[in-house]
């Protein structure tokens, strides 16, 4: 590939990344109070994830060699290695690498910031894997440190993803990264668009990663309301709730009012015809009406 | 003339109209309708300790320890529980004792609590708090006809104290902590002079020490220390008033110990110069004064201790057998019994200690195959007529129920193994054959009449007292209810349950009783083997169309021990008979079982089985089944949670696994894993959507006329993680140190759908998924109280699909296959509630179609259940909701959920130590079957938005009737009346 060209993808990701930590930094409160002196780094070195071909540095490497007597609000770079699985045997291997600054806010608690991904180039041994793992329609599988501060520890959250499911133009990856403090506690690796069943392969024309990358935090629940002064108000409002539904009184009682009402009509227009002296046959219809409403009923 | 004739009917129509007008509809039932429905049965588990009444007190009842934790009183006639208390789980109780005749004893929590109950009505009537070490094994003695004191004391003892306290008030009237390092006291005896209490322990694994103390005042008048050669596994027992039997570490011989009051002698006998082909483990029982028994699984052995410090046997019993407690009959002679097993018939001796090689009563007892072995008996003497002893005893058998024998029969039973319920199902009873014979038809016309026209008394409140008896009596006995048949409304099905003893039993819904019993035999224990254990049990075989013929059948799945690594048992029975019609001892574990929603040929449902080496095995291994799962292989995917690791791991299968020639056996792929840090959060709970629920619509259009989507995923899986400091009980964090955290995960790809946490609150988490929305139930340290939080889980990326026109043209995505690969776009509405109740289980109900609106069903502490609208756990419930709001339904937000006395639909029982509620849909869309169990049963029928598809039982259709032929009497009558007038008009 050419360099210049290199430069600018290298750029374009840096902007995307940019941007996507700028939603990322709105997940937690600590960013949002950091956020000026953050932003003056993003541009400011825009060469700090150099040599994306050269192999990947295995254990992250750190300013400081004890985090814990960092000093507060010092932050420092960190690295971690992204390892994938191409499902022929070999295992995980490295596959790319993240950069990221370490912030220690006021209270102890350490946090990730601007982080950024840099992936290695496929060689052609990984892209036959990998061609393999899409006929096979086989899951590519990526890991991560569950602790970035010490990758000593063997604990990885793994995910994976069906392979036919990330070639499009290029290789697209959708990388959520869960975070607690300085705990990664699953990273959610998916492609950028749906990928229902039965997949279709398709080989990329692009042998090239383009990653995305988010890094969220936990929400914090809202307190449950309280409203202790509208406690009687409420009260009220309960007792009124708690009565069933009220029906009206022609949906509970039409069965009965219909037929009484036909019969005080029938007697009424008898009563009338009486004195009159006329013939009233009206009986019989509203006996009819009167029947099929109560087979109705039942 | 025309008012008069009309005027009757007004009135009678008046009246009608006066009395259906009082028939208002009500959401609580009626005090006379409880009953209907419902029913509620009361266990107490199995007994591990019985004391009798003493003949004195002339009441013929017996108080039983059980191990659910229930202390009762039980009638010696009927079996019938006097009076019970089931003391929380946190309190194991211990020991069981009778004092003064008047007063019941418990010892529980490893001997830190002492209470005595009143008997005849089980009051309490106080209670003590003893300070002692972690002891593993308390004592619990009662000083008998103490002179010292003027009121019985007793003595407690545990670890290395001994307390002795008053058993008529509890107060401690001495107490004494030992010095010696690592002491557990074993045994306490009094002196024949009552003045000298010994208490005998054992410190570290051979020191034997004996103290001497004065009954008086707990002073401590001797001591004597002796170390043993070999160590002692801690089991000892006493051979008679001076000589302890115990059992060294290599279970291989016997130390008899002889005490005086100067010195302790011993002599070691060799288990096998005693009894020569002894295999497996065994354990000494004391039985009575020189008599002791030594019991391996299969053989019990008499010794009896001769005088020159050796034992004999006097006798074997190469049957299952158990044997009893001794009961001082006279002045100076105890009796003693042996239940052994003779074929199918148990056999209940009876032998006196002074005579131990003869026997005073030998009776053969037939019982129930399907109650397996004697485990306990309990021996009680009672004088006939003509003076002499008679005997009967209360057995406990291996499936857990109590008999009690007399006289060569089975006096009553109970099936206490129901108090211990691990899993439960329910199978469809059979369809009703054709051709029901004319007399049956007439005989049923006649009573359906007479029925009808007693309601319609009732009704009308003309009937006197005995009829309203009657009309209840009816009403509950209603044999409609209690047919073997399957009915319309799909009320009537069988409970199957399985029980920790590894008994299945089928229950009918209609009335509770029991159907029909197996032990399973692949479950039952050895006796002093592995422990096998049940785990769960499921649907097997539910016949449709092609093979309607065929019984259903049910999945029984063990362990054949208690390490996880044991070998499972699978058992499949038929649900109409219980026959059990294959079973199989797997050649793997069993970690996790998967009931999967397809089905072969046969409609065998396929299960799989995760065992330990994360391999899964397919069952039924037919090739049929087989066939039907590779073709869905490619899109299967579990996940396992495990709470020790704190990791929750999604898999997907391969072909096949490593096992050569088991083409069943599939290897798995871990394909993602959550890994929660451990130092900051601990899984409390993982909860799912119920695989068989039924959900009615996918929108839920809201009062503006706008439509959300529901995210419905079966794949959905809620799990809820809290600090490891909060872990313990409330109260043990402060709120700053407690946290909870929820997710919402989806379980094919490991996506965290959503996380939320909850500062300062805390466990116990309990939660149910239904639909889009999970609530649970947890404390919060801030606020003090409980809270309810409700997440509704909407999905974003269809929520376009509104326009009439795109819908019209296609433009629409709703029949697009939904796909777990891609990027979910979800909204999350929530809301949290405070709630009085701390929670013991939690369900939803469910229906047939899922149309019918939901209801929480909330297992209280009080161990009820509450029926809790979803209504009120809406997350778009706001202070002042519009008017569109309100036509929706949307009730005023309040900030705690009403607990409105009348939706408990346990009504007034209560469903003691409550552990589970399911909810079962009937065929009649608005109804559930509740079935709720703990050490209780409680059954009912639930209908959350009322019967709306249905007449009630409570349908008056004799009122129907006579109002239909009322009015068509009225329409004759005034129809001939016309046609005389008409005719009269002509003859003008």
């Amino acid at each position: 590939m050419a360099p210049p060209r290199r430069a600018l993808l290298a750029l374009a990701a840096l902007l995307l990344f940019s941007l996507y930590l700028t939603a990322a930094a709105f997940q937690s409160d600590e960013l949002v109070l950091n956020d000026d002196e953050e932003f003056e780094g993003v541009g400011a070195r825009p060469s700090s994830p150099s040599q994306p071909a050269a192999p990947a540095v295995p254990s992250s490497r750190r300013r400081s060699a004890d985090a814990a007597s960092a000093a507060v609000g010092e932050s420092n770079a960190l690295q971690f290695t992204l390892e994938h699985d191409l499902g022929v045997g070999k295992g995980f291997t490295p596959a790319g690498t993240f950069s990221a600054r370490l912030k220690t806010s006021a209270h102890g608690t350490q946090t990730l910031t601007k982080l950024r991904f840099m992936r290695n180039e496929l060689t052609e041994d990984d892209k036959d894997a990998f061609k393999k793992l899409l006929q096979e329609d086989g899951f590519y599988t990526i890991r991560l440190p569950s602790n970035v501060l010490d990758p000593t520890r063997k604990d990885n959250v793994v995910s994976s993803i069906k392979a036919r499911c990330i070639p499009r133009d290029s290789l697209d990856e959708h990388v959520v990264i869960h975070m607690d403090g300085v705990n990664i506690l699953a990273v959610n690796y998916g492609s950028v668009g749906g990928c229902q069943y039965p997949r279709q392969m398709k080989f990329p024309s692009k042998w090239t990663f383009s990653s995305y990358t988010i890094l969220k935090t936990a929400e914090q629940a809202p307190r449950t309301p309280s409203f202790v002064d509208q406690m009687l108000e409420a009260d009220n409002g309960l007792g009124e709730v708690m009565k069933p539904p009220e029906k009206s009184f022609w949906a509970k009682y039409w069965m009965y009012i219909i037929p009484l009402g036909l019969i005080v009509m029938n007697a009424v227009t008898a009563a009338a015809n009486i004195p009159e002296e006329q013939a009233a046959g009206q009986g019989q219809p509203g006996a009819q009406r009167a029947s099929a409403a109560a087979a109705r009923r039942r | 003339m025309a008012a008069p004739p009309g005027r009757p009917f007004l009135v009678l129509l008046a009246g009608l109209l006066l009395v259906a007008s009082l028939a208002t509809l009500a959401e609580a039932i009626y005090e006379d309708q409880v009953g209907l429905a419902d029913w509620h049965q009361k266990y107490i588990g199995k007994v591990k300790q019985a004391v009798y009444h003493s003949q004195k007190s002339g009441r013929r009842r017996v108080v039983v320890l059980t191990e659910e934790n229930v202390i009762s009183s039980l009638d010696l006639r009927s079996g019938d529980i006097f009076w019970r208390h089931v003391i929380d789980k946190n309190d194991p109780l211990d020991q069981l004792s009778l004092s003064l005749g008047k007063y019941v004893l418990t010892l529980s929590s490893g001997g830190t609590i002492l209470r005595a109950w009143n008997l005849p009505d089980g009051q309490m009537i106080w209670e003590t708090n003893l300070k002692t070490s972690t002891a593993s094994n308390p004592q619990l003695h009662v000083m008998s006809n103490n002179k010292v004191a003027k009121d019985n004391l007793v003595l407690v003892s545990a670890g290395r104290w001994i307390y002795a306290v008053s058993s008529i008030d509890g107060a401690i009237s001495w107490e004494k902590e030992f010095s010696l390092d690592g002491l557990e006291i074993k045994q306490v005896l009094q002196s024949p002079e009552n003045d000298i209490v010994y208490a005998f322990g054992i410190a570290g694994s051979s020191k034997l020490a004996l103290y001497q103390l004065s009954a008086k005042t707990g002073e401590i008048l001797k001591d004597v220390q002796e170390s043993l050669p070999g160590e002692l596994s801690g089991e000892i027992v006493l051979g008679s008033d001076n000589v302890l039997v115990a059992l060294n570490k290599a279970r291989s011989s016997l130390f008899l110990i002889e005490f005086k009051s100067e010195r302790i002698s011993y002599k070691k006998v060799h288990v096998s110069d005693l009894v020569q082909d002894l295999s497996g483990t065994f354990k000494l029982q004391s039985l009575s004064n020189g008599v002791i028994t030594l019991q391996t699984s299969s053989t019990v052995f008499l010794l009896k201790l001769k005088d020159t410090n050796g034992l004999e046997v006097v006798q074997r019993f190469d049957q299952p057998a158990a044997v009893s407690d001794a009961l001082t009959i006279a002045e100076k002679d105890e009796a003693f019994a042996v239940v052994q097993h003779v074929g199918s018939q148990i056999e209940f001796i009876v032998k006196f200690r002074s005579d131990v090689s003869n026997e005073n009563i030998r009776e053969k007892v037939n019982i129930d195959h399907h109650r397996g072995n004697v485990e306990k008996v309990f021996l009680n003497s009672y004088i006939r007529t003509d003076k002499s002893h008679g005997f009967r005893a209360l057995v406990v058998m291996e499936d857990h129920s109590l008999l009690l024998i007399q006289q060569g029969e089975v006096v009553w039973s109970r099936e206490d193994g129901l108090a211990s319920i691990v899993d439960v199902t329910t199978s469809e009873l059979p369809v009703e054959k054709d051709g029901v014979s004319v007399a049956d038809v007439e005989h049923n016309l006649f009573e359906w009449l007479k029925g009808h026209m007693l309601k319609l008394k009732g009704t009308l409140m003309l009937a006197n007292a005995d009829e309203v008896a009657a009309i209840q009596a009816l009403r509950l006995k209603s044999s409609e209810k209690n047919k073997m048949t399957r009915d319309h409304n799909g009320f009537r099905k069988l409970l199957i349950v399985l029980t920790k003893a590894g008994k299945v039993i089928a229950l009918h819904t209609g009335d509770g009783r029991i159907i029909w019993s197996n032990l399973m035999p692949s479950l039952r224990a050895s006796r002093f083997g592995g422990m096998p254990s049940a785990l769960r049990i499921y649907q097997w075989q539910v016949p449709h169309h092609s093979i309607m013929r065929e019984n259903p059948s049910v999945l029984v799945v063990g362990k054949s021990g208690a390490e996880s690594s044991a070998p499972g048992v699978f058992s499949i029975l038929d649900s109409y008979s219980g026959e059990e019609l294959n079973s199989m001892r797997l050649d793997h574990s069993v970690v996790q079982i998967i009931p999967l929603t397809l089905k072969d040929l046969s409609e065998q449902r396929l299960h799989l089985i995760v065992d330990s080496n994360s391999n899964a095995h397919l069952y039924p291994k037919s090739p049929d089944a087989l066939n039907v799962f590779l073709h869905e292989t490619p899109n299967l995917y579990f996940y396992s949670v495990d709470i020790q690791a704190n990791v929750i791991r999604g898999y997907s299968l391969q072909k096949s696994c490593d096992i050569k020639g088991d083409e069943y056996c599939f290897s798995t792929k871990e394909i993602w894993s959550i890994i929660f840090p451990s130092d900051s959060e601990r899984i409390a709970i993982s909860e799912t959507r119920k695989m068989n629920e039924v959900v009615h619509t996918q929108a839920k259009i809201i009062g503006d006329h706008d439509v959300m989507y529901k995210y419905l995923s079966k794949n959905l899986v809620f799990v809820a993680t809290v600090s490891p400091k909060a872990a313990g009980d409330i109260g043990s964090a402060l709120p700053e140190e407690a946290s909870l955290v929820a997710y919402l995960i989806d379980a094919v790809t490991g996506r965290i759908l959503h996380r939320v946490t909850h500062h300062g609150a805390q466990g116990p988490v309990h939660a149910v998924l239904s639909e889009n929305w999970v609530v649970y139930h947890y404390f919060n340290l801030r606020a003090h109280r409980f809270e309810m939080e409700v997440i509704e889980i909407y999905d974003q990326s269809r929520a376009d699909n509104k326009d009439v026109m795109k819908l019209i043209l296609g433009k629409h995505n709703l029949s697009a296959p939904i796909t777990s690969y891609a990027r979910p776009e979800v909204v999350v509405k929530s809301q949290s509630y405070f709630f009085t109740h701390s929670v013991k289980a939690m369900a939803v109900t469910q229906t047939a179609k899922g149309i019918t609106s939901k209801q929480l069903l909330i297992g209280t502490i009080g161990d009820q259940v509450l029926a809790l609208d979803k209504r009120y756990l809406d997350p778009r419930r706001s202070a002042n909701p519009t008017q569109q709001e309100k036509e929706e339904g949307i009730i005023p937000l309040t900030d705690s959920l009403p607990i409105i006395p009348q939706s408990f639909v346990t009504h007034s029982h209560q469903v003691e130590a409550l552990r589970g509620i399911v909810s079962i849909p009937a065929k009649l869309e608005s109804t559930t079957l509740v079935f709720t169990y703990g050490v209780d049963l409680f059954y009912t029928q639930l209908a959350p938005s009322r019967t709306y598809d249905s007449l009630t039982d409570e349908f008056s259709y004799a009122l129907l009737l006579i109002t239909i032929a009322v009015l068509v009497a009225a329409i004759i009558v005034t129809w001939i009346w016309s046609e005389k007038k008409e005719l009269r008009d002509k003859w003008r």
